[in-house]
This record gives C-alpha cells, structure tokens and sequence, in this order.
C-alpha cells in the first residue's frame, strides 16, 4: 500500500493538515501536497480510468506529463474536469472525484470494453461503424457519442475571473530549475531585464531529488541562495506557478499564471494570461522520464522511476512497500537507493543493459544491499487495480519468465526525453541523440526573430544535457549568449561547479523483452489514456500509416490531454522498428502549444459578460433601455429595434411605430451613422472619385444621397453627403460603416492619391443625430423655436445651421421614410437634453420614438435599398435599378472599370423589382424564386430572392423587394417562392414604390 | 504574431495594432485599360515563397498605411517604409540583397 | 449654461487597486495639418501656449495639453468652452494653409486611472510596454485597449488619461474595473 513516510518530504509542511475529499470519502494531507501525493498518502492509487477499454488506472508521474490522474475539481461554478492531480496543489477543502467510469470507480460497468480489447484494435471504430451507412447517423453515433469524451463539461457558468498581461522583457526564462535559474543569472548580470516562469509553486526543479553538491554546497542550499540572489536584483522578475504555454513568432510567450487555484477564497482573478515579447528566450524546461514498454505496464503500481522517488524526498510519501526498478539507465538506481534509504524494500534492479563494468551508481546499490540482475528486463505485471508482482526474463528473450518476484510498486525508467515542446512550436529543428536515444534541440537551427536571428536558445536538461556540471555549465553560456543577444554584454564569470556521480551510458530499450509475443504486446500500453499499445502501432504500420502524423491519428497515440509526453518517443520508436527504419527517419510529430492544456477562461481574459465585446452606445441608450427598447445589434451598436409597451408583442410595437410616422410624429436616434468631414482644396475631386455619382457639383447648403463602390464594382455604402463651403463636405455613411468608410478613404488618399490636398475627419460621435419625421414634424421644430424651418427657409435636400430650443443644431431636410423629415444634429452631451425637449413639444403632436424595423418598414414602403439587405457583396448599383446615381460626366470613379466587365453588363444579372405576395402575407425574408427545370447537379433552377419583406400596416399586407432575372421587364407576373416551412408562397411583380411613389409628402 | 515598425509614427507594436492590405506596388488601372490589366491590377497576387512586400495599416495606432518587406518563410521583416512610393527604397532594396543572395527588386516573377 | 453632460456623468470606481474615474468635459480640437508649418506651430503656440510635440509625445502646461497623434495631426487639448473661439482662431491664422481643424470634444470620453498599480492595469489591457523603463512621462500612446482604440498618457505620478470614444465609454469604464479589481495586483511595475 501507499503511505505517509515518518521521514522526508521537503515541500510539505507536516504542522499544517489539509483536509480534502476523493469520490465523497474525506481524507488528509499536508500543506504543499499536491493533491496527486496525498492521494498517495491516503493509500488512493487508483484514481480513473482509461478512454476506450476503461481499464483501471493509477498515478504514474509527478508532475505535467501525467496521463492518468486527471479528476473533476470543485462543484458548480467552480467545477472543472480533466485536472491533473500532479500539478495541483492541495487546498483545504478541495472535492475531487474520478472520471470516465460508471457506476463506481471500483466497479466499472465499461471495463467490459477491456475484455473485448483484442477485438477493438486501432483503426476498430473506423472499420466497424461504416457499413451500412445509414445506421451510422441513428444508431452508432449516438452510442459513440454517449461514450466518448473524458469528464465532463461544466454546467453552470464560471464563477471566477481571469485577465491578460502585456509584460516585455530582454530574456525570458521558462522553466525555474537549476538551469533556468543559472541561466536568469548569467543573462541579469549584464543588466538585461530577465523574467523567469516557473511553472511549480517550487524552484529548483528535479535537481534538490536528483542529489549532489554545486560550489560545495548540497543543491538545495544553492537553489536556495539563487534564488534569493534573483528576487534581490531589480532587473529579474521572478514568477512561479507560471507555466510557458506556448513560443510564438517574434518572441511572443503566452505564460499561464495559476494565482488562486490554491487559495480559491483568495480575491483577484483566478489565472492571469501573460502576453509576453521577449528579446530572446531560453527554454530550461527540463526533461521527462519515459516508461518502458512491457505487458501489464498500465496496472497501478507501475510508476516512472523518478517519480516514485519525488514522492519519497519531496512529500514523505511512499508509494509502495515494496518496489520493483526496471531500468535501461543508471538514473533508476538513485530511485532504489532513496527507497532503501527510508526503510522501504527494493527486492531487485532489473536493468536491461549488459555492462562490463559497474558504474557508481550501481556499486552504490549493491553495496546497499540491492540485489541487482543485470540484463533481465519484466515479462509481465502482475495484478489487476494494483500491482502485486513481476514476472522477470531475460530482455534478450521472448519473456519466458525466470523468476517471480512479489511487489506493489515497479519504478520504471526507459532513459530521458529533453522537453523540447517550447523549443519547437516556432520551427526549432530536432535531431537524434543516439547515445542517449532522444531527440534534443538542434541550436544550429532556432526558430528565426523579427530581425532574422535565431530567439530561442535551449539550456539544461531540455538542451539534452545531463549532470550538474553539465546542465550548469550550458545555461551559464546560453545566458551569456542570450544576454549579448539583447545588446548587453554579459559579465565575465564562470559557471558554478556541480558535482555528481558519472553515469554509465543507457541502453535504448524500446519493447521489453524485446522478443516480446503477440500476446505481451497487446498489453505493451504506450499511451495510458487513450488505450494505445505496442500492437495497435504496429497494426497501423502494418496496413500502411507509415508518416508519424498518420499513424497518431489513426491510433490515437500522443492524442489525449497529456498530447504524448511520455508516449510519443515509445511510440516512434516502435513504429521506425515496424517500418524498418531509423527513429529520426520517422521523426516526431508536432509540437503544438500549449505546452500542457490551460484554461479557456485565461485565454478569454477580461472580455466576458459586461466586456465580452466593446458595445457602442448612443448619447439616448439609457433612455431607449427605460423607455422598452428590444435592443438589436448593429455592428457594435445597440440600436432599438422597437419600443415595447407594456402589453404589446415586438410586432406589436412595430406596427404601432410605423402607423404612428405615417400619421403623427416619430422620433428616431439616428446617432449611429457614420459622419465623416472631407475638407481641402481636392475635396470635391476626391468625392467624385469615391461616389459613382457627382459630388462636386453640389452647392454649399445642399445635400445628395451618394453610392459608393469598391474598385471591384460591388456597393459598399450609400448615404447623404453635405456640402459645408466650397472645401468642406460632411458625408454620412452608413450605421457601423463609419470606421470601415473613413479607412477607404484614408487608404485611398494615403496610397493612390497623396498627392492630393484633403483632409478626412471622423466626427461621428462628436453629434447626437435626431431624426424628426412624419407630417408634424415641422410643427414640433417650430414649437422648440430657433430657426426657420418652413419649406421655404429649408427646402427638402437642404441644410442649415440654427438653434432650436436653445440647442445649437445643424439640420439636414433629408427623408429615408418618404414623410416630411429633418435630421437634426446637436453635440453628444446634449443628445438627451435635446430628445428630452423632443419629446416634450410632441406630446401634442402625437410623438413615439421609433426603432429600427419601423424603420426599415418605412424605407420599404417607398422603394429605398438598404446596404446590407439589398445588397451582399454582389451587388453592384444597376441591378439596383439605381443607373440615376452613376454618373456618365466623370472620366473615372471607384468602380467605374469594374462595371464594364462582362458579367457586370450582362443583361441576365438579377434585378430589383417589388413584390407583393398574391394573399397579403409576408414573404419569407431570403426566400427563392424558382424557375422550371433543373441544373446540373440536379436542383431547382432559381430566377430570384428575396431582399427585404416586412408587413405594412399602412398598406396592410405584405410588400417585399427581391432582385428578380429580367425583373422590371416582367411586371405582373407571378412568381413562386418555396419556403422552407413546406408551403409555396406567391408573389407578383411590382414596382419597389408601394407609397407615395411620387415623392409628394416628403416635399412638403 | 508578428511585431511591426510603424514608419510614421516610429511605434513598435504588435500585429493586433495593425490592420494587413495585402501586397504592395500594384498599379492602378481604370477606365480605358483592357480586361488583362484590369484582371491583373484586381486579382493577381504573388504570393512568394519568401521576399514579399505588403502593405499595413496601423490601424489603432496613427491610422497610416505604410509598407513592409517581410520574408514569408521565415517571417522576417526586412523593414518598414511609408506607403508614398512607388517601390522600395534603395537601402532596404540593398539590405534584402544581402539577406537573400539573388534577390533583387524586380527580378520576381 | 451648456447642457453637456459627459457620457457616464463622472462615474468613479474606488474599490480595487487602483482608482478609476470619468473626467469633466474636456475640449479637444483635432488639427490636421503640415506639422512643420511655421504657420501652424505658431497658431498652436498662440492658443495653448505649448509648441507642437514630437512624434510619439504630448506637450502639457495646466489647462492646456498638445498631443502628437500622427505625421499630419495633432490634438488639442483646453477647457471645453474655449474650443469655438480656439477653432475660429486657428481657421483665421491658418486660412491660406491646408488645414482641419475641427471639434472633437463630444466624441471622446476622458478616464484617469490612478494609484500605485495604475501602470499595472495599463498593462493587462493595452499591448504596451508601460513600464517605467520604457514608459515615462511626456510620452503619448495610440494604441487599443482590449478591444477598442485608445490613447493614454501620464498626466501626473501615477495617473494615467486615457481618452476612447464616448460611445464605448462604459466598456472601457468596466474594462477598467475589471482591470483594477481587488486582489489583482501585479508586483512587476
């Protein structure tokens, strides 16, 4: 079983006792557990289950690559699945439970999936789920889908906060370990500004376990005294519990800063995403242990060497009383060693290599006692939810076994893989170590920087380097380097002096034994989590995945949350072996941020709830909100669609609205559209260019509706254009297109025609614009006193500046409702005052504010398009009927060239026409016409759709406008539009004028 | 992301402060030229595997569009210049030279 | 006499690590123009007292501030009622040179972010080293703010102004919030 140890433990703090629950049972840990080694100590090995065969599974690591223990966290809003219990830190009522089993987790129902192993090899749903085709929809992937997926999402919305953090820096340092650390040192001394991401809540990495003395001092104490040297020195930033997710181009790091997650009650956000640009940066991110691959490899118990010793030295924790080492390599040994030292029994080494002599290590575990069999290797584990013995055999052999040799634990260790994840998700190139069998960084070939020198530099253990002299000595120079990177000249110095036990060299160790049958290799597990063993890679290579990429994704292998950190070598391994070829001919699959998975809160940030997007309000937005606005999105904008009263639907209000502007008096917040000064000497040119038609003609006091092209010929905006003086014009543009426009025309004016004497201005919200309109309209005006308003004074498509009611004002007499309408405009801060004063002198005059779908209604009844709903894209002014606005006297005009392309000239293009449906319904909004036969690929031919339909009450019935083949030369005619609620609407084709078409009350 | 040199307003920023144009130098054709040129001018892009000149706004920054040379494979910027020209100036022509041995302004298909 | 009224009528928010607070109504006056013009630099002179900035700077005395915003434009900044007779005066001085100058008042909305950790919520919105090093006082920035486009500058010993457009003057107010709650120090300014 597992248990505390009266002894050891450098993290934990044995006065503080950390209560917990695991599946509702209560246990007890200690302060500086993780909840992985406390677990451990409460005898909890197994802790889930596995994806496909559900096979029972324990803790196999200590820290980020574990594959196993990953748990739900917490309740409610705080409820998050697939945490890994390695990493996180205990907290005084932390509630975890287990994932991916059903009833229990002793008892699982899906373990039956493991019975059935041999016949659910990789590629099984693929194959199986197939034929006949149509079961799959209704019958297999429902069942797949009710299966699949690990833990489970959270229901409830999130109840913390996160947040980003834009940091710079000369050097960033990811990674706190004794070569991070050296490295921060050897970079900060030369004055650079250094952060370094740690991210355990501890510094020192593996190095205080792993022994040996730097500068004569044990390792612990020297980590120590760094550490205090850094915190002391202003330019280094030290931050822990900061994870490097991800190396992006130009020096960009996201770092993934856990702030709470250890004192949930803590105010502040929960993780905070830093955003950082570093002139260089140094990966000391270490490396990380590899299982070996033998038959039972998967039964809790089995556990990477190293991490059994983790549990031993830095949490007091044993994983078992006795433990089986199975190594290739010497590192294994110290595990043997620290076990025996604390009292536990290590019945034998199986090391798999055969060497002439004895390393130190070795002579130091025999002298201990440690029975040591030296090219002997396991056949097979013994156990089901806990280890309770090894078969041994010879590694050379087939797995007959020699001997039984009764344990609970298998420390295992399959040699070392530098963590090169960092290092390559920006481009920096591998290349295979065979001395030490992995992959190692090839610092010749650095991901390339913004000015085309290499910003990624390796160090430690994560460069492929291992003991302390060496570690050391590499991140002092690859901080130096990186320092003289930055333009700061590193201090001569030397690298502190490590000191530890030479090592004999490993032996690569891919299938134990390596003549392992069939039947051992279908229970070689490589990938924990997703069920992958040695016989399903093979499979795959054998049917002919033979590219890495191909062969993970048929398989699953390196697929699951721990995307292969301890399965990904194994698995290459095996598949080069299978195809016959060297490992770096196969090579590894992508490194793909992040470096281990992080919240979808942090990536969010702030922008949630009231600051998920940058809403645009109008001076008038509280009192639309109090007055029953039913909001709609405009762009950024919030626009009233309606003003709902009480007792009314939307429809309702709708109607109401329309009738009321027809009658009476309607007030509209016309503040979001755009309104853009054009000013300079080359004004009125550059307006002639912008809009089909002719700007420069307008007198000053005038005002013109304008299209507007992109050089591509397709309407991009419409709207009324000002002339202020001879130099000044004001154009408004559409809602939501005022930045878009003002880019146009800064594009233009910068990169076609600067050398053209014009000046842009966006002053759309410098005003609060008010759209007066309906036949007491002028009588409202009046009743505010100020200017003279008559048809006379301010004659329709004029303007003028004034006062009304006090209010300075500019009033535009335009109309997009065909009533009598002005637009007056005041300054944003008196937007309200001035609605307010509205309001008040119509109480009289029958005034109801308006929203956007009256609108809309208003604009329909008298023809007038609106960009957006008659237009796409694709859309260019003569299919809008609109040949009126292009203008024939101008040499050349944005889109004018584009126009005479043939499929612009083509007569066939669709056409506006309106259209009036045959009953008075409303036609479906997008609906198709359809023409008789079919097309090549066997649908309905279609001669035309839908633009806009809406229901007018002033006309009672439905009126619609669409874009119809050889429309206007087919008036009456009806046409059909399928709908897709299964009925046929009908519609005849009319003109788009349904009222008023001679423009007498606008005119007014 | 990229980060990039705004050449007038001096700003390093970010790509999110910038708003990418695509390519640079494109010649504008209007009324009167013929269907290639106008195709050519409204279509065609390079798309290089490697020296590429683009245009960029800083859009959240001083709102001038300026142009960049930038590597495509590597993403190295070559550098910034403003957008009131039409090709590059002659130093970053020279430094592009020398970064890129056989390349030169012009000789791109 | 005036009726203007800012967009969030001087909202404040004091609980967290650092201050935030919606400024009065503050003149602003865009001028675009040839910055170099001798013309100009001396109606600007004239009116604010300050001389046009260089790149990337702003230039303040009291009331009165002049911020660089781009090669061929600079903003004004002066009390709210003395923006008409600034603009008359600038189009008089200016009349023969090509020139914009136009009111902006109404369009932006001032915040000031203030207290020991004010660079800190700068920097979890604004992507911007804001640091002491590269940050200091008589520089001005255009940049964004999470997501809309802001400008900012140090108006005093830990205060930064930032200036947004008045529509989206509640979001940056609550980006603001959110920015500065409690417990969200940084340590790193």
């Amino acid at each position: 079983m597992s248990t505390r140890l009266a002894t050891q433990g450098r993290l934990v703090n044995r006065d503080k006792a950390v209560r917990f629950s695991f599946n509702s049972a209560p246990m007890t840990g200690y302060e500086g557990d993780t909840l992985a080694s406390a677990l451990l100590a409460n005898d909890q090995m197994l802790v889930g289950r596995s994806f496909k065969y559900h096979r029972p599974r324990g803790i196999v690591a200590a820290g980020p690559e574990e594959p196993n223990a990953l748990v739900n966290l917490g309740v409610e809003g705080k409820f998050e699945p697939n945490q890994r219990a390695t990493t996180t830190e205990l907290f005084e009522g932390l509630l975890a439970t287990s994932q991916n089993h059903w009833p229990s987790l002793e008892f699982d129902v899906g373990a039956i999936n493991a019975k059935l192993s041999r016949f659910m090899p990789a590629g099984f749903y693929y194959k199986m789920f197939i034929h006949p085709r149509p079961l799959w929809k209704h019958v297999y992937e429902p069942f797949i889908r009710q299966a699949a997926g690990l833990g489970q999402a959270p229901k409830g919305r999130d109840w913390d906060t996160y947040e980003h953090l834009y940091a710079f820096c000369d050097v960033l340092v990811v990674g706190g370990g004794i070569a991070g650390l050296q490295a921060a040192r050897s970079a900060a001394q030369s004055g650079a500004q250094v952060l370094v991401l740690e991210q355990t809540a501890h510094w020192g990495g593996r190095a205080p376990v792993d022994g040996g003395t730097v500068d004569g001092k044990p390792v612990d104490k020297f980590v120590e005294e760094l550490v205090a040297d850094l915190a002391e020195l202003p330019n280094v930033t030290l931050r822990a519990r900061t994870m490097g997710a991800g190396v992006y181009d130009h020096g960009y790091v996201l770092g993934y800063e856990r702030l709470t997650d250890h004192t949930p009650d803590m105010d502040g956000p929960r993780h905070r995403l830093w955003r950082i640009r570093a002139g260089h940066i140094i990966t000391a991110t270490g490396a990380i242990e590899r299982p070996l691959s033998f038959a039972g490899n998967d039964i809790p118990g089995v556990m990477l060497a190293a991490s059994v010793r983790d549990y031993a030295i830095n949490y007091g924790v044993s994983a078992g009383d006795r433990t089986v080492v199975v190594t290739n390599n010497d590192d294994a040994y110290r595990t043997a060693l620290v076990l025996k030292n604390v009292g536990l029994e290590v019945p034998a080494i199986l090391d798999a290599r055969v060497l002439p002599v004895d390393s130190p290590l070795m002579a130091e575990a025999k002298a201990a006692g440690i029975r040591v069999m030296m090219g002997h290797g396991v056949a097979k584990v013994q156990g089901a939810k806990r280890v309770t013995g090894v078969s041994v055999c010879a590694q050379a052999g087939e797995g007959a076994t020699v001997e039984e040799i009764a344990c609970d634990v298998v420390a295992m260790s399959g040699g070392w893989s530098p963590v090169v994840h960092l290092w390559s998700h920006c481009g920096g190139k591998l290349f295979w170590d065979a001395d030490w069998a992995m992959f190692r960084p090839d610092v010749d070939k650095a991901p390339i920087g913004a000015d085309g020198s290499p910003f990624v530099s390796p160090a430690g253990s994560a460069n492929g380097h291992f003991g302390l002299t060496e570690i050391l000595g590499d991140a002092h120079a690859m901080g130096r380097a990186a320092a003289r990177a930055t333009g700061f000249t590193p201090k001569k110095t030397n690298a502190p002096d490590g000191v530890c036990l030479d090592e004999a060299p490993m032996a690569p160790v891919w299938l134990m034994p390596q003549g392992a049958g069939r039947d051992l290799r279908a229970k070689a597990w490589l990938d924990y989590q997703n069920d992958v063993k040695v016989s399903d890679v093979q499979l795959a290579a054998q049917e002919g995945f033979e590219s890495v990429e191909h062969a993970k994704r048929y398989t699953t292998l390196g697929m699951a949350t721990d995307q292969g950190k301890l399965s990904n070598i194994n698995g290459l391994a095996i598949l080069s072996d299978a195809l016959n070829q060297p490992i770096p001919q196969t090579g590894t699959t992508t490194f793909r941020p992040p470096y281990t998975p992080i919240s979808m809160g942090a990536i969010g940030g702030e922008a949630r709830g009231d600051v998920f997007q940058p809403i645009r309000r109008t001076p008038m937005h509280d009192w639309h909100d109090a007055n029953g606005a039913d909001w709609e999105p405009v762009g950024h904008w919030r626009r009233p669609y309606a003003y709902v009263r009480s007792g009314e639907s939307v429809h309702d209000a709708v109607m109401r609205e329309t009738k009321n502007v027809r009658e009476n008096l309607g007030l509209l917040d016309a503040s979001t559209l755009g309104k853009l000064i054009v000013k300079g000497p080359d004004a009125g040119r550059f307006l002639d260019m912008l809009y089909t038609n002719m700007m420069s003609t307008l007198k000053p006091g005038k005002c013109r509706y304008g299209l507007m092209c992109g050089e591509n010929g397709f309407l991009i905006d419409d709207g009324v254009v000002a002339r202020i003086d001879e130099d000044t014009f004001l154009c408004h543009t559409t809602t939501g297109g005022a930045e878009r426009i003002h880019a146009h025309m800064e594009e233009w004016l910068q990169t076609e025609w600067w050398d053209w004497q014009v000046y842009v201005a966006n002053v759309t919200e410098q005003y609060a614009q008010v759209a007066v309109v309906g036949p007491n309209a002028r009588k409202a005006l009046e009743a505010l006193g100020g200017m003279d308003v008559s048809k006379d004074a301010l004659g329709f498509m004029g303007w003028a500046d004034g006062t009304l009611g006090g209010f300075a004002v500019r009033a535009y007499r335009i109309s997009f409702s065909g009533e009598l309408s002005y637009e007056i405009a005041v300054r944003a801060s008196e937007g309200q005052a001035f609605w307010d004063a509205l309001m008040k002198v119509g109480t009289d005059l029958g005034v109801m504010p308006y929203g956007t779908e009256a609108l809309h209604i208003l604009r329909a009844e008298k023809g007038f398009i609106m960009i957006g709903d008659e237009t796409d894209g694709t859309v260019i002014p003569q299919d809008l009927g609109l040949h009126w606005a292009l203008s024939k006297k101008k040499d050349d005009y944005l889109g004018k060239r584009a126009h005479l392309r043939s499929h612009m000239a083509d007569p066939a293009r669709w056409k506006l026409v309106g259209l009036e449906s045959t009953d008075g319904s409303t036609l479906p909004d997008g609906a198709y016409a359809v023409a008789e036969g079919t097309n090549a690929n066997g649908q309905r031919n279609m001669q035309g759709r839908v633009t806009s339909s809406y229901h007018s009450p002033n006309l009672n019935k439905g009126i619609a406008m669409g874009l119809v083949l050889h429309g206007p030369d087919r008036m009456g005619e009806v046409l059909e539009f399928p709908g897709t609620d299964g009925t046929t609407y009908k519609a005849k084709i009319v003109s788009p004028v349904f009222y008023d078409p001679d423009g007498e009350k606008q005119n007014v | 992301m990229l980060i990039l040199t705004c050449p007038c307003c001096g700003q390093t920023g970010e790509e999110s402060e910038f708003h990418a144009g695509g390519e640079a130098h494109l010649t504008r054709f209007g009324p009167g030229s013929s269907d290639d040129d106008f195709e050519n001018y409204m279509f065609m892009r390079q798309n290089p595997k490697g020296v590429h000149f683009e245009r960029w706004r800083h859009v959240y920054g001083c709102g001038k569009w300026f142009h960049a040379a930038r590597c495509t494979m590597t993403l190295e910027i070559f550098g910034t210049y403003p957008a009131q020209t039409l090709e590059p100036p002659p130093d970053l022509r020279a430094k592009i030279s020398a970064r890129r041995p056989g390349w030169s302004w012009g000789a791109v298909s | 006499m005036s009726k203007a009224v800012t967009a969030l009528n001087g909202v404040r928010f004091t609980d967290g690590i650092a201050d935030v607070a919606e400024l009065p109504m503050q003149g602003m006056i865009t001028l675009r123009g040839d910055l170099s013009m001798a013309v100009l630099k001396k109606a600007v002179k004239s009116n604010t007292g300050l001389a046009v900035p260089d790149q990337g700077q702003v230039a303040q005395d009291g009331a009165f501030a002049v911020a660089w915003m781009s090669p061929d434009e600079v903003l004004i900044l002066c009390p709210y009622g003395d923006v008409q007779g600034i603009i008359a005066k600038l189009d008089k001085a200016l009349i023969k040179a090509h020139v914009l100058a136009v009111d902006v008042s109404d369009a932006r909305a001032l915040f000031q972010i203030a207290g020991v950790h004010a660079r800190a919520v700068m920097a979890k919105l604004a992507p911007v080293d804001v640091s002491e090093r590269s940050f200091q006082p008589g520089m001005f920035r255009r940049t964004r703010m999470a997501q809309t486009a802001a400008a900012f500058w140090i108006a005093d010993t830990d205060t930064f102004h930032i200036i947004c457009f008045r529509s989206q003057a509640r979001y940056m107010f609550d980006l603001l919030c959110v920015a500065a709650q409690k417990g969200s120090e940084v340590g790193r300014f």
